[in-house]
């Protein structure tokens, strides 16, 4: 089977964070520890919506030392393609449920002197494990910048500030209140790494900042999961299996691929983490990219795509699959 | 003389590249021996006032006299000159400790100087990827003798005695950047006194 290995779990606690965001607590069915993981990683959760199968990607945000049980928390979006409304609507305490070991796509750079996180929203997630594996090991140094909507949209703002109040700014958007960017990236320390989890624009603003003033490279993490957009309908040949798929207008290549009974290769089903690559075989047509794994020159060879978020619109597709 | 050309070798075996004036607040340069050609030749490309954020620090060794005065004539904002690189290390720690990210880092000369000021760097966090080095001069190496853990400073042969336990070490191409030294291995062992000739490393 692709993917990570599963795991069974039992759903123990649903609490409603505020009025977009629930957080979701998860046991093994059979008494078990968790596999350990570190902050930053993910678990992929499977949903079966009346027939429908939706495999979503959110961050753990339990303490990675902490073997007992995962925590997600995930945030409703009512145009999105259902998995968050699944979520939110019909999972309750003692239902069980298949998620997957953890993936980490996100993780510190334990080199790092220090390190400034940057939240969007829900983009704090992976940030509450990150700053609980740095303050369990009492090995970190690092500032936390959080963007929210509103106060009451905050979601664990007076938690975190409450706990590390010289570690934590929140800038409220109802209020104003920017993150000082330019301010920031300046006298900080060699050696220090920033991180980023929010929206695209955010994301990009941040990066770009710091690439102007200067900063490595490899000093500039961000994580984006994408839902796969949906599209127009179109139909693919799959050349290793020899058969012909529909992908409809709500369903990703990958879920079609899936759908057909083909074991395609994937991990983090959000366009980062490069599982599912698949070599083009001939097209005709245009495709339409949304990952943030393939460089721009693989786009625009026509040769690479990842089923997991990208489309085609066109004549014929054939897939090495 | 031109930049140092290596022989493709394995992944471990570091490689060098060109400098080149990069973006940003401010730029450390240090180098020893030929490597101040490279920074005479990269001040050809920078944008005006690149020197006025910059720091040289300079280790002629053996070429005594022959770059000072040109590397002067840059005018940086601060140039210090030294007999060797451990007479500087303090410095260099102290400069990079000080600084803060939007610096620039660029190292030139020998394999050791080069590995050793990277070590300072990466030591505080900072991506060794970003670091930008090119190789002038002599091949001869930063060797640690896996057997004694001291460390030989410019073996230019292969074959080569260890300075500390006196083993006859074989020069092998694998690096470790938390050392900044080759690894050095008794070519001798399962024979000893089977010593091959020694070549010069190039």
């Amino acid at each position: 089977m692709a993917g990570a290995a599963k795991i069974s779990v039992k759903v123990i606690d649903v609490v409603e964070v505020n009025e977009l965001v629930k957080r979701f607590k998860f046991e093994r069915t059979d008494g078990g520890l968790m596999p350990t993981f570190s902050g930053g990683a993910h678990t992929v959760v499977e949903m079966n919506d009346q027939g429908t199968r939706r495999l979503n990607p959110y961050s753990l945000m339990s303490s990675p030392t902490d073997r007992s049980a995962y925590t997600i928390s995930v945030r409703r979006d009512d145009e999105g393609r259902g998995g968050s409304l699944y979520l939110h609507n019909h999972v309750k305490p003692g239902m069980e449920m298949t998620i997957s070991n953890p993936v980490n796509l996100f993780s510190l750079d334990l080199r790092a002197r220090k390190h400034i996180f940057f939240a969007g929203g829900i983009g704090i997630t992976p940030f509450l494990s990150q700053i609980k594996q740095l303050s369990a090991a009492n090995n970190g140094h690092f500032e936390l910048h959080y963007a929210v909507r509103t106060a009451s949209l905050g979601s664990y703002a007076d938690e975190l500030l409450e706990h590390f109040p010289n570690n934590v700014d929140v800038y409220h958007d109802d209020k104003d209140q920017q993150i000082p960017l330019d301010k920031l990236l300046e006298g900080q320390p060699l050696g220090t790494h920033i991180y980023v989890c929010g929206p695209k624009g955010m994301i990009n603003w941040i990066l770009s900042g710091a690439r102007k003033a200067g900063w490595p490279e490899q000093a500039l993490h961000y994580e984006e999961f994408l839902a796969p957009e949906p599209g127009k309908a179109f139909d693919v040949e799959l050349a290793v299996t020899g058969k012909t798929i529909h992908v409809k207008e709500q369903q990703s290549l990958l879920e079609a691929i899936e759908a057909a009974g083909v074991d395609a290769p994937y991990l983090c089903r959000g366009g980062a983490c490069g599982m599912c690559e698949t070599q083009v075989i001939r097209s005709e047509g245009d495709f339409i990219h949304n990952d943030h794994w393939l460089t721009d020159e693989e786009h625009a060879s026509g040769e690479k795509i990842m089923p997991c978020v990208s489309r085609f619109d066109g004549k014929s597709l054939v897939l090495d699959r | 003389m031109p930049k140092t050309k290596f022989e493709p070798s394995i992944i471990s075996r570091p490689v060098y590249g060109e400098l080149k004036p990069k973006n940003g607040k401010s730029h450390l340069l240090i180098a020893d021996v030929e490597g101040a050609q490279a920074i005479l030749d990269l001040a050809k490309k920078a944008p005006t006032g690149f020197f006025n954020q910059a720091h040289i620090i300079y280790i002629p060794r053996h070429t005594g006299e022959t770059y000072l005065a040109k590397l002067q004539k840059l005018n940086a904002k601060q140039h210090y000159v030294g007999p060797s690189f451990g007479a500087a290390q303090q410095r260099i720690q102290r400069v990079l400790s000080d600084a803060h990210n939007g610096l620039q880092i660029y190292l030139a000369g020998s394999e050791g100087l080069i590995g050793q000021a990277m070590r300072e760097a990466i030591g505080l966090g900072f991506p060794h990827q970003a670091i930008q080095t090119e190789h002038r001069g002599s091949k001869a190496r930063r060797m640690q003798c896996v057997h004694c853990k001291g460390v030989t400073e410019d073996v230019s042969t292969d074959p080569f005695e260890c300075s500390h336990c006196g083993l006859s070490l074989f020069v092998r191409d694998h690096y470790s950047r938390r050392l900044a030294a080759f690894q050095g291995v008794c070519v001798d062992a399962e024979d000893p006194g089977n010593v091959p000739d020694k070549m010069e490393i190039t």
